[in-house]
Parts: C-alpha cells; structure tokens; sequence
C-alpha cells in the first residue's frame, strides 16, 4: 500500500460509505477518515492539515494586508499631504522574480508528485535562490528611494510603499525558511507512509503558500501602481 | 436550591426593574427640541427592554423552582426542541427589534442628516486639554481667519485667530457656549490636540470633536438657563474636569451679548453666569 | 463495531522530563492549564486595580498610607492622582479584555477540551500552540513592564534611554488613553500626558505579540476541528463547546490581523515619525506638533473596532457553549434546539464582523453609515435572544441537578439576558446621544462580556476541574462563592445603568466636579462596598481550587453522568488523551433521559441499539457513580 502512495490527494480521496477504508494500523494519522456516517452516502473530501492549516494562515494574512490596504486607501484620501513617488524600476525585476519562482515552486511540488526527489530538491533549490533574488531586489528598491531622499516618515505614500514591502517581505522570507527546511528534509530516506504524507503535505502547503505570496506581491504592486 | 435560586432571580429582576420604574435616578429635565423625542423613544425601548427582561428572568426564575430534582424516578422530558417554537420566536424577536431599530433613528436623521436650518447661530467651538473655547464671529457674523500656527495659549489666543484680518476684529473667544433660545444653534467642533467630546446632559446631544476634523452639529434648545458641559471621550489626566457652561439666554439678551467686543463679552458673560443658576438635581 | 472504537493508533511516547512535561509542553492538556494558570494570575491584577479605581471613586482624595508606600510618585502622600486612576483603567481594561477573556475561555478550557471532545490525540500543531501559549505569556510580561517602565523611576529610566517617545517614570502604572488606545492621545507620546511614553509602546508591542499568541492558537483551533474529528463525529454530532470554540477561533482569525496593522500603524506614529493617525497642526501643551500631517484619528477607531467587536463575541462565545454544555448535562436533557444553537453561535459571529461603527456613532464618521450599522447592531439581538429562548426550552421539563457548574450556567444566562439586553437602547443611534460613553455603556458590557463570560468559565472550571485534576472541588465552597458572586455582580453592575441614566461619563477620575452627577454619589459608595464584598469572595475560589487540587475528593471519570467523549477517558486524561484508542461515535452529543434506555444518559462512544439497553448491563433509574446532589 505505501509503495502506491504517490500524492496526498490519493490517500485523501472520497471515502465512500461502507466501501475499503484505510486503516490506522498502517501507521497512517487518522485525520480525514470517514468523518460523516450519518446518511450513509457521504462521499467526504478531507484535505490533509498541513493544507488546511495554510488555508486558515492566508485567510488571517490576508486580513493583515486587507487591513493595511483599507488604511491606505482611507489615508490616501484624509489629508492633503499625499504625493506619490516614481516606483522605483527594480520592483519590475522583483515582479518578474517572484512570478518565475511560483512556476520552479510549482515544478517541484509536481516533481515530487511524480516521485522524482533529484527534481523536486533541485527546483526547490531554485525557488529558494529566486526567493532570495526577490528580496535582494526588494532591499535594491529600498536603497534606490533612500538614495532619492525618500524616507518612511516622508510621506504617507512612502511609509505605505515602506510598510507593504517589509510586511510582505517578512511573510516572504518565513517563505523561504519553510522552503529551507522541506530541502533539508530531502535527504532523508524515503520512510514510512506517514513519512511520505507529511513530506507530500507540506510540500503541497508550502507551494500553495508561495503561490499567495506571489499572488499577494501581484496585488501589491497594482495598488501601489495604480492607486496613488 | 431550585427554590432559593428561582426566588433569587425574582428579587434581583425586581429590583432592577424598580429601578427605572421609580425613577429615581432618571435623566436630567429635556431642554432641546429633539429632547423629548430622544426620551420618548427611550420609554417605548426601556418598555420594550423591561418586558423581555422581566419575562425571560422570571421564566428562568420558574423552570429552575419547577423543575428541580425531585428525587422521583421520572425522568426528564426527552425533546431535542421545536422547529416551530424556534420559528416563532426568531420571527416576533426580528419583528421587535427592527422596529426598534428603525425607530431609533429618527431623531438621529432629523438632526445628522440635515444641514443647519437658515437662521441658525453660528458658534465654533475648539476643545483643548482640558478647556473649551467657544469663538463668536460677532456684530458682522463673519468668523476672523484662523490658523494653528497662530495658536498661542501663553498670548491666551487659544485657537490661533488672525488679528490682521478685518473679520477678526468683533470675534470674541470665551469658555461659555452661550446659546439664544428657540433658534437653532450651529456648532462647528474642532480640537486642537486629542479627541474629546461636546456633552450637555440636558441637551440630549453629544458630539466628538475630533483634531484634523471640523464637524458642523445643529440644535435648538427651548429652556433658558445654565447647563454643565462635560467632555465625554477621554482626553488626558485631567478629562473629569474639562467642564464649561452652556447658557441659554433670551433672545435679546443674547443679542446684545453677542455683538460685545472681546473684553466686555467677557464681563458680561460672567454676570450672566452668575444671574442663572444651575438646574436643581 | 465494538472492534472499530478500540483500533489502536501511533502513539507518541509522553515526555519525562520536567521541562518537556511542564513548561514547554506540546501536550495540550498542560497548554490548557497554563493558559488557565495565566488568567488566573492576570484577573488578579486586574481585579485589584479595579478595586483601588472603586476606592479613588468612593473616597477621593483619602490618605491611603500603603498607597504612598507602593507608588510614591502615582499616589503621592497616598493619595491617587487623577493620571494614575486613568492607566487603572487602561490596565483594567486590557488585562481584563486580552488576558484574562481571551484566554481563559478559549486558550483554557478550548485548548484544553476540543481535542478531546472531538476524538483527537492532540492539537493539528502541538508545536504551534505551545508557541502561541509561551507567545502571549511573554505579551503578558511586556505589559507587566508598562507597568513598572511608568510606575517605577530606575526602570523609567532605563526606558527612557530608548530615545524620546519612551520616555517613562510617569508614576502612572501604564498609559492613560483606555485600552481603546484613541490616537491623537495614544500617539503623540508624553507631550499628551503621563504614561504615554513607553508605557503606550509597551502596551501596543504588547498586544502586538498577543495578536501573533491568538493567531497561532486560531490556526489550530480551526485545522484541529476540520481536520481531526474522529470516526462519526460529524460536525452536527459535536458538543456545543466546540461550535463556540469553533466559531471564536474563527473570529480570532480574521479580527486579530486588523488589530495587529493598526497597532503596527500606531507604533511606526510614536517611534518612526510616520502620519498615519496623527493630523496636522496639533497644538499640545502650549506648543505646536511638528512633522506630523494629514492622519486620521477616525481610521485607527475603524480598524481597532474592526477587531473590538469580534473581541467582544470571543469572550462570551465560549461562555455560550460551556453554559449550553451544563445546562444540558445538569439538566439531564438535550439541548434545545441543537441546530438553532449552532446556527445562532454562527450568526452572532459573523453579524459581529459588521457591526463595529456602533462604537464609533458620536466619533465623527458618516451618520448615514451609522444608521446601517445600527440597524445591524440590533439584528444581533435575534441570534441572542434565540440562545436564551433555547436555554429555558433546555430547563423546560428537566430533573435538574444545582451542582456549583449547574449554578454558574444559570447565572450565566441570567446575567447574559441583563447585560445583552441593554444593547438594544445602546445600539440606537438617536440614543446614544445621552448614553454614548456614560456609566450606562459601562454597565451594559461589564454585564455581558466580563461578568457572564467569567460565570460562564466559573461553570466551566466547576464541570472540569475533575477530569483536568482528577479530584473534585468542594460543592460548599462552589456554593457559597457563587451565592456572594451572583448577588455582588448584580449589586456592582445594576446601578451603573442608574448613573448612566443621569448622564455619568466614564473614565472620570472623579465625579465631585459636576453638580448634575451630585445624586449618584451614594450609588457609587454602594457599587465600591459591593465590589470589594464581590473581589474578597474570589479568595473562597482560589481557596478551593488550589486546596481541591491536591486534597480535593478523588474523581471518577465520569462524576456527572455527562454523555461527551472527555468523560469517556481516564482521569485525568493520558497524554494521548484516550490511550491509544481511537473512539468512535455513534450519536449526537446530548442524549440524555432517552425513554427506554437503561441509564439516564448515553455517552457519544456507546453503539447503536444503546438505546434499549442492548449490550449495557449497567442499572437503571438516575443515580449514578460519583454524582452528589
């Protein structure tokens, strides 16, 4: 059984009512198995924790940056003081970074899938460097508006733009640590199923995470760019 | 125990509904327009309040005397509820408290959503930690200019008025709102530092003033006389005590007062605050 | 199926060490304890700053020698300043609100009773949550040391070393602004007056760090219910507690990051020069604010109220379900109306995310929103007042058992009705031009978000202290403090509605200067001697659970006869909770005095056919193992 597991979602699968179920000897966690009895029908989709457990932390980061962005707008139009500034142009190598990074994230979490560990470490490895690549431009931006004189308390515009890239930034880098330690994790042996689960599960919740933080970045910019 | 508790709730639910039966701690007497309004729809609410609270602490009072454990070998009514019971009183509860709802804005858009009726006295008041400057505009009703840069408590120019400016020459700036009555009365609210809050118990009104904002209120008051103003959002160390007087004069009275210069305004007003006494409480 | 209930899952071995056992636990039983032990410690520093703000409200200007002692430069010659009253009532409020009815409820009893309850060997992330437990212990320590950054001068002074917005030593014990915080007096430092240099940055860095403790812990919470729910327990078979715990972990989720970005907003006005908050041309204390522009006062009042109501339903949610819990147990019948319940405890969650601008009516924002919010505020009465009509058709026909548990419930819905009830003259907007910040506000949430969510987790303590413990706390004692406590919250809190009736504002230091307040200083007098008799009888409860833990009558594992699947396990529960056994469930959470059925109550885990006694040897009628009436 532990040889045919190949992704999460197949361990997960609908569990049809009265049908083979798997069984906690296996060593398997005994989240999502056959939940609802009642009714008899229940086909039940219960996704793995680690997944549940990054739907649950974006849902809460993105009230951060919802709050954030309300304050920006309610700002944007409370004072007479707005000015907004030329973006810097590295924001669009950031841009472009992180985007190629959420495919290479992508491509490693299908490596795995597909059972190819070299793959998956390797293009993990990637997403990591483009990561780190997005920050060191990020930092570049920081330093091109400094060098222009514009500071945090310079102007709300500014202390925005400066609050937006560090928050996203820090959500970014916890990014990168997560994504630290599915590589450290890549040269363990492959061991038992429970193993292979949280392995699959993280990966798949560290991908999704990335994708958000992509997604977030997207979203970030626009307002930036367009809402000034 | 079931019986004690069961009479326990009854005589706390009596008192607290004595309480406001008896009145003896009620408002103060109603001196605006929308006053009795305000305490008319508070009667139909404070009903309403008293009734649901009476009711469901003196049927919790009940089931718990009723049906206490008696040692007998029955046992418990095995229901898990009624869906029409539930239906019931989702609907009469939804049913009374948007009423209530409703209601409860009429006095609230009767003053915030209309502007100042035309005739209203102009008065701009400017709170500051922890006193209340009210600026007249004078015989030429025009306010003189303003600026915060001009502010200079040490100079007593409180809310920074422009000397320069021709306008500014018949202001007065005292710490009395002196109000006339039966004509509208427009206050423009500004603070100088924190928020604080405009509040005279009898008015029925309350309003923040709120630093980087000035918000235009209007009233009428129909009650001559000297009333205490409070502020009412926390201001600082000394919040209890940034207290003034509103009066409320006559209409010739205030006329005259009103079109005073500075100095004599000021005299004047303080006669005045000596002529008309506080409320009795 | 009696094979199915007994599989035997991976179980982690429990650690030995002390540390590891004790201190940073993964297991979330301790976690629970520790975050009870945590309000514990807290209600009493907030309790007795409530009592010295009653005593400078009673007896102003009174030497108090032991005053002077204490905090020389707060209360000189023992007398308390009006400064020194205000940080009271910022500590009050935010020990109160944060670490004590955030807490308790859910980081205690929820941590500490949802993984069990619904089948589950431990939280989805035990390493989360103890990260989030030692997370808002430090936050807790951050604002111990507001307290002496401004009450103490040598630890003043070491702040003060920060640079300018820390400077401290104020003799205050903390800021001066509410636990509402209101910018421009939160942000412009000590210029705006005592306590509101570090003791403001350490109150925002403190509840900072609290948001990130309440985050992790709403992370767990929600994956634990969706994730490891056991064999037939399906949503609508679980407890009551875990709908509320559920629904509160979920507002945590959402209202908590809102509170964080304003919080950070604020601390980047105070330390970083920024103008989020803080408008132009301010003229404090006799000289013009520079470098400030443009902020708004407003928009730091809509984030924070973004997150203080939900805050509001985190506290008394958990309350609702312990109460639902009781009621039914000592009842000895099914909840009423079980999915009434759970849609209201819904409902009242999520109508909670849009009702905030009802703090904000007199603040100066829109009177057309105001108006929308008002009639929303109103509609929160429907949910609630479904609860309390369910709660009596729960009592309606029962056997019911006054244990202490039994007791706290039924002051809970009792003081829920008095509290509640009020906010339907409070959230009229044309109201709220007299009551808005009066005593009346005051009463009105002591009532129903302190008081009746602290007797819904004093009925919560009595019903668990069992099974968490494994020995029973004396039912005398419970009594006799429920008595006291019942009668002096109503003594306390009744007449605050009465001075808000003549127009009492809060958070006056004083009340003397004021001629139309005259009439209410004998009901002040009354409400302190009240409050003192009420803060006293708290030592008979701390008495009693201390003593009971280690003297207390040894507990079976199901001393109330109750039916939900922590009364299934030993006691105190293993550190997998149900020893290597996997429970199953096989009906609803409240089958109690089923006709037919040999007991007065089936548990959760008992098999099909339970019903007529098929399988179960066990005697008949209504007594039952441990059970005391």
């Amino acid at each position: 059984m532990a040889a045919a597991v190949t992704s999460t979602e197949r361990i997960i699968d609908t569990t049809v009512g009265g049908g083979p179920r798997l069984r906690e000897g296996n060593g398997l966690p005994k989240n999502g198995e056959g939940n609802r009895q009642e009714g008899g029908d229940s086909i039940r989709f219960s996704p793995d924790r680690y997944r549940i457990g990054v739907w649950v932390a974006i849902g809460s980061i993105l009230m951060l940056f919802v709050a954030l962005a309300s304050a920006y707008i309610v700002r944007s139009a409370s004072g007479n003081d707005w000015q907004s500034i030329a973006m810097p142009k590295v924001l669009w190598l950031s841009t472009a970074l992180i985007l190629i990074s959420s495919i290479t994230m992508e491509v490693s979490r299908r490596s795995l899938k597909r059972q190819s560990d070299a793959g998956y470490g390797r293009w993990l490895m990637i997403t990591v460097a483009l990561g780190l690549g997005f920050l060191a431009s990020q930092i570049l931006a920081w330093r091109q508006l400094v060098r222009q004189g514009v500071y945090l308390a310079s102007n709300p515009y500014n202390s925005f733009f400066y609050l937006f890239t560090a928050a996203h930034g820090l959500h970014l880098l916890g990014g990168i640590l997560a994504l630290g330690y599915l590589l450290l994790r890549t040269t363990s042996k492959r061991g038992t199923l429970e193993g292979e689960l949280r392995r699959t599960g993280a990966a798949d919740a560290a991908t999704i995470y990335w994708h958000f933080m992509d997604g977030l970045w997207v979203a970030l910019f626009l307002l930036l760019f367009l809402w000034k | 125990m079931g019986r004690v508790l069961g009479i326990a709730i009854w005589i706390i639910t009596l008192g607290s509904v004595w309480m406001f039966v008896s009145k003896r701690w009620w408002f103060p007497e109603a001196i605006s327009e929308h006053g009795p309004r305000v305490d008319s729809q508070f009667m139909i609410t404070i009903i309403v309040v008293g009734v649901a609270f009476a009711a469901a602490q003196i049927g919790l009072g009940w089931v718990v005397w009723k049906y206490r454990d008696t040692t007998s070998t029955i046992r418990a009514t095995y229901s898990h509820g009624n869906n029409r019971l539930e239906v019931v009183w989702t609907v009469v509860t939804a049913v009374v408290f948007i009423s209530l709802a409703v209601m409860g804005q009429r006095v609230w858009a009767s003053l915030h959503l209309n502007s100042a009726p035309p005739g209203s006295y102009r008065v701009e008041v400017v709170a500051q930690q922890f006193s209340w400057n009210f600026h007249y505009s004078g015989k030429d009703t025009v306010f003189g200019r303003t600026d915060p840069n001009l502010i200079d408590d040490s100079a007593l120019n409180y809310v920074g008025l422009d000397e320069t400016d021709p306008n500014a020459k018949d202001d007065s700036v005292v710490s009395t709102l002196v109000v006339p009555v039966n004509r509208p009365v427009e206050l423009i609210l500004k603070s100088k530092d924190v928020t604080h809050s405009f509040f005279v118990p009898q008015l029925r009104f309350k309003q923040d003033l709120v630093p980087g904002m000035a918000i235009p209120v209007h009233f009428t008051v129909n009650k001559i006389g000297k009333y205490e103003v409070a502020c009412a959002e926390l201001c600082g160390m000394n919040h209890y005590k940034m207290k003034s007087y509103m009066l409320v004069l006559p209409e010739a009275e205030f006329n005259e007062l009103v079109a005073m210069p500075q100095e004599k305004f000021q005299a004047r007003k303080d006669e005045l605050l000596n002529k008309y006494q506080l409320p009795q409480y | 199926m009696a094979e199915a209930a007994h599989e035997e899952v991976h179980r982690h071995p429990a650690p030995t060490s002390f540390i590891r056992k004790y201190i940073f636990s993964l297991d979330h039983k301790v976690i629970g304890i520790q975050y009870i032990l945590l309000a514990l410690t807290a209600v009493v520093v907030g309790l007795v700053m409530s009592i010295l703000m009653r005593m400078n409200l009673s007896w102003p200007g009174t030497h108090w020698p032991i005053m002077a002692t204490l905090f020389p430069t707060g209360a000189p010659g023992g007398i308390m300043s009006p400064e020194f009253y205000l940080s009271l009532v910022t500590m009050h409020g935010t020990i109160m609100v944060f670490f004590v009815l955030t807490t308790a409820p859910q980081g205690g009893f929820g941590n500490y009773f949802l993984p069990i309850q619904i089948g589950a060997e431990d939280m989805a992330f035990p390493f989360l949550n103890m990260m989030s437990f030692w997370v808002t212990f430090v936050g807790f320590i951050v604002l111990l040391l507001a307290i002496f950054a401004e009450g103490n001068l040598t630890i003043g002074a070491w702040f003060s070393k920060l640079g300018e917005s820390f400077a401290a030593g104020s003799g205050t014990v903390g800021p001066i602004g509410g636990w509402t915080g209101y910018p421009p007096l939160s942000a412009l430092g000590k210029v705006s007056g005592p306590g509101q240099g570090a003791g403001v940055n350490l109150w925002i860095i403190s509840i900072a760090i609290f948001c990130i403790g309440s985050l992790l812990g709403a992370l767990n919470f929600i994956t634990t219910l969706l994730n490891m729910r056991t064999k037939g327990m399906s949503l609508m078979r679980m407890p009551l507690t875990c709908w509320a715990w559920f629904t509160t972990a979920i507002l945590a989720l959402l209202s908590f990051p809102v509170l964080l970005a304003g919080g950070i907003l604020l601390l980047l006005d105070r330390v970083a020069g920024t103008s989020f908050f803080i408008p132009g041309g301010l003229y404090v204390s006799g000289s013009l604010v520079p470098l400030h522009t443009g902020g708004s006062p407003l928009l730091w009042q809509h984030l924070f109220w973004f997150f203080g109501h939900p805050e509001v339903y985190i506290a008394i949610l958990p309350g609702m379900g312990a109460t639902s819990h009781i009621l039914s147990t000592f009842a000895r019948k099914p909840v009423f109306g079980y999915r009434a319940m759970v849609f209201a405890i819904f409902a009242i969650g999520m109508l909670g995310f849009f009702v905030w601008g009802h703090h904000m009516f007199m603040s100066g924002m829109s009177p057309y929103s105001a108006i929308a919010f008002s009639v929303l505020t109103l509609s929160i009465g429907v949910p609630s007042a479904i609860k309390t009509f369910n709660w009596l058709g729960t009592l309606w026909g029962a056997k019911i058992r006054f244990t202490t548990a039994m007791l706290f419930a039924i002051g809970f819905v009792s003081l829920f009705v008095a509290g509640g009830i009020t906010g339907l003259v409070l959230g009229q907007t044309s109201l709220d031009f007299f009551f808005h910040d009066t005593y009346f506000v005051t009463a009105h949430f002591h009532l129903v978000m302190g008081v009746a969510s602290i007797f819904g987790m004093f009925a919560a303590t009595y019903f668990w202290f069992p099974k968490m413990f494994g020995r029973m706390m004396s039912e005398s004692l419970g009594k006799f403090h429920f008595w006291i406590t019942f009668i002096g919250v109503y003594a306390i809190f009744v007449p605050f509605h009465a001075m808000g009736m003549l127009g009492m504002p809060r958070r006056y230091a004083q009340f003397g200067e004021y001629e139309f307040l005259k009439n209410a200083h004998g009901l002040v007098l009354f409400v302190t001697i009240a409050a003192i008799i009420t803060a006293a009888v708290q030592i008979v409860f701390y008495f009693n659970f201390f003593w009971s833990m280690f003297k207390g009558k040894k507990a079976t594992d199901n001393p109330w006869e109750a039916t939900t699947l922590e009364w299934t396990t030993a006691t105190p529960p293993p550190h997998d909770n149900f020893a290597g056994v996997v429970p199953e469930v096989y009906r609803g959470p409240y089958e109690f005095s089923v006709p037919g059925a040999p007991r007065d109550f089936i548990m959760q885990t008992e098999p099909e056919g339970a019903e007529i006694g098929a399988g179960l040897g066990e005697a008949s009628g209504n007594g039952g193992s441990g059970h005391k009436h």
